[in-house]
């Protein structure tokens, strides 16, 4: 049921872990099933160097973390927060109906972590200003 | 692609060679309808009386008392239905558990909404039902109990000869499910005391879509299907020939094996089950640990989810199932689960591993040997499991 690329970020999933000195941190809990995804952030100049996850969830759930972390590598903050669940769901070829909110959890957890390191920035400036 | 290692016996069974040679002509040459008069209907006609017959005197039964159902979902919802239309004027009041199939436990919980009162029975941590709940839960207006016999997810064989002893004196209908029990354990109406079991060939290494519905004799029941007179009008519509003669020849061939191949099996279980065990930490054993099912094995691996496992196991050549929300379709963990008291994300992790009377040793080693590196392998994604401070 699922694709083969779908499948392919399941067995091999990228950048599982996390970032001991990570600038931001996202945890999702998906409200449709109980999974739950973290994901870390490195940031450089206000661009994603290095993304990790680790996820409790379904196969989509796995994958769709893996995915995300394969897409933001490298895009700045503002592109990475444009990108969808739809899309992330789309890099993969593609989910079952049932599945589609899985993809949600990555989005989600990717979002609250960028904001987690934008709150963070702002402390830090407050503090310093 | 045939998975190397079939595990998931509970959910169907592989038909046997030697049921489907003797099905074969029943689809071919002796294609009469069981109710014409000429020769291949009367040939029909035979078949269908000899199967009826066995089943019935596998079960304890008289032939009349058996009917046969498009399978164990159509036998539940005749039963349920049927009894509780029949008996609309003497109360309304209906008694189950919480762990029951879905074609029970769904058809109580559309009874509620035609005016049927139902109590849902809490089980123990084991999955077992306490006959004194049964009784306490008794009113003046109550028309059936229906407690199946054992559980397709947790394997718990229920004490329905218990029940059935309450029961025996009043006049409520007693029903079972019997889908999981027939042909792998004995199985007695008399013994049970029960007035209605439904049993469903596919579990039995017989053809899916044909099952029956035992009916003591006296017990009135409202048919579901309304048509010709087939069934002594309890269930219309032209019988399944081939079917009903595959599900007696199944049945026969599982009663005559049933002692060696349980015991069998129970050594595998068993052996299976103190491995994973001992093995993989933070695991627990879903059911009861000896009033269970033959073939039955149901784990809740912590800090992990059902489907990742099952995809995991799959490419290793393993087919199993999981009663987590992820697998489940309404993306709520099985009902079963959560009525053993196990909360969601414990139940998420499940795996139900159900052997077959071709299950080998060696199948059995693979599992125990895979097994644990997978599990490891998904806590080490699992952003709940820190290996640093769980003390194991
Ligand atoms: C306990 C139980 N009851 C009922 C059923 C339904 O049987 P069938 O698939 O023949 O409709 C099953 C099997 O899925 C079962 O395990
Ligand atoms: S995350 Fe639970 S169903 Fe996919």
């Amino acid at each position: 049921m699922y694709s083969d690329k779908v499948m392919d970020h399941f067995t091999h999933p990228r950048n599982v872990g996390e970032i001991p000195e990570a600038d931001g941190v996202g945890t999702e809990g998906n409200p449709v099933c109980g999974d739950i995804m973290k994901l870390w952030i490195k940031v450089e100049d206000d661009r994603i160097v290095d993304c990790r996850f680790k996820t409790f969830g379904c196969g989509a759930a796995i994958a769709t973390s893996s995915m995300i972390t394969e897409m933001v590598i490298g895009k700045t903050l503002d592109e990475a927060k444009q990108i969808s669940h739809r899309a992330v769901a789309d890099a993969l070829d593609g989910l079952p109906p049932a599945k589609m909110h899985c993809s949600n959890l990555a989005a989600d957890a990717l979002r609250k972590a960028i904001d987690d390191y934008l709150s963070k920035k702002k402390g830090a400036k407050v503090k310093h200003g | 692609m045939k998975p190397q290692i079939y595990l998931d016996h509970a959910a169907t069974t592989p038909m046997r060679r030697e049921v489907h040679e003797a099905m074969e002509p029943y689809l071919l040459e002796h294609y009469g309808n069981p109710s014409s008069i000429y020769e291949i209907g009367r040939q029909a006609r035979k078949a269908l009386d000899a199967s009826r017959d066995a089943v019935a005197e596998i079960l304890g039964a008289e032939a009349r008392e058996i009917v046969f159902t498009s399978g164990g979902s159509e036998a539940d919802n005749l039963a349920i239905k049927g009894a509780a239309l029949a008996q609309r004027g003497k109360g309304n009041h209906i008694i189950t558990s919480a762990i029951e199939h879905h074609a029970v436990y769904d058809t109580c919980r559309y009874l509620e909404k035609y005016g049927y009162n139902v109590t849902f029975l809490p089980v123990s941590a084991e999955g077992m039902v306490d006959p004194g709940s049964v009784a306490a839960a008794i009113r003046p207006e109550t028309i059936l109990v229906s407690i199946m016999h054992a559980n397709n997810e947790i394997g718990t064989i229920q004490p329905i000869a218990q029940i059935g002893n309450i029961l025996r004196e009043k006049s409520i209908l007693f029903h079972t499910d019997a889908v999981q029990t027939v042909g792998h354990v004995p199985v007695d109406v008399g013994e049970l005391g029960v007035d209605l079991l439904s049993l469903s060939g596919h579990k039995f290494y017989g053809p899916k879509g044909v099952g029956a519905l035992y009916i003591k004799k006296g017990t009135k029941i409202e048919p579901l299907i309304h048509g010709g007179a087939q069934e002594r009008q309890r269930r219309a519509g032209t019988e399944n020939v081939a079917g009903i003669v595959g599900l007696a020849t199944a049945l026969r061939l599982a009663v005559d094996e049933m002692e060696e191949t349980a015991a069998r099996q129970r050594d595998l279980r068993d052996r299976l089950i103190e491995d994973v065990l001992t093995t993989v930490p933070h695991t627990r054993l879903n059911g009861h640990r000896t009033q269970r099912l033959p073939g039955n094995v149901s784990f809740c691996f912590e800090y992990i989810e059902g489907e990742s496992l099952l995809l995991n196991l799959d490419m290793r050549g393993i087919a199993a199932s999981s009663g987590s929300a992820c697998t489940s379709g309404s993306l709520e963990p099985s009902h079963v689960l959560l009525a053993l008291g196990l909360p969601h994300e414990i139940a998420h992790g499940s795996l139900r591993l159900t052997l077959g009377r071709d299950t080998t040793k060696e199948d059995i080693d693979t599992v125990i040997d895979v097994l644990p590196g997978i599990v490891q392998r998904l806590r080490e994604m699992s952003p709940l499991y820190d290996a640093s401070t769980i003390i194991r």
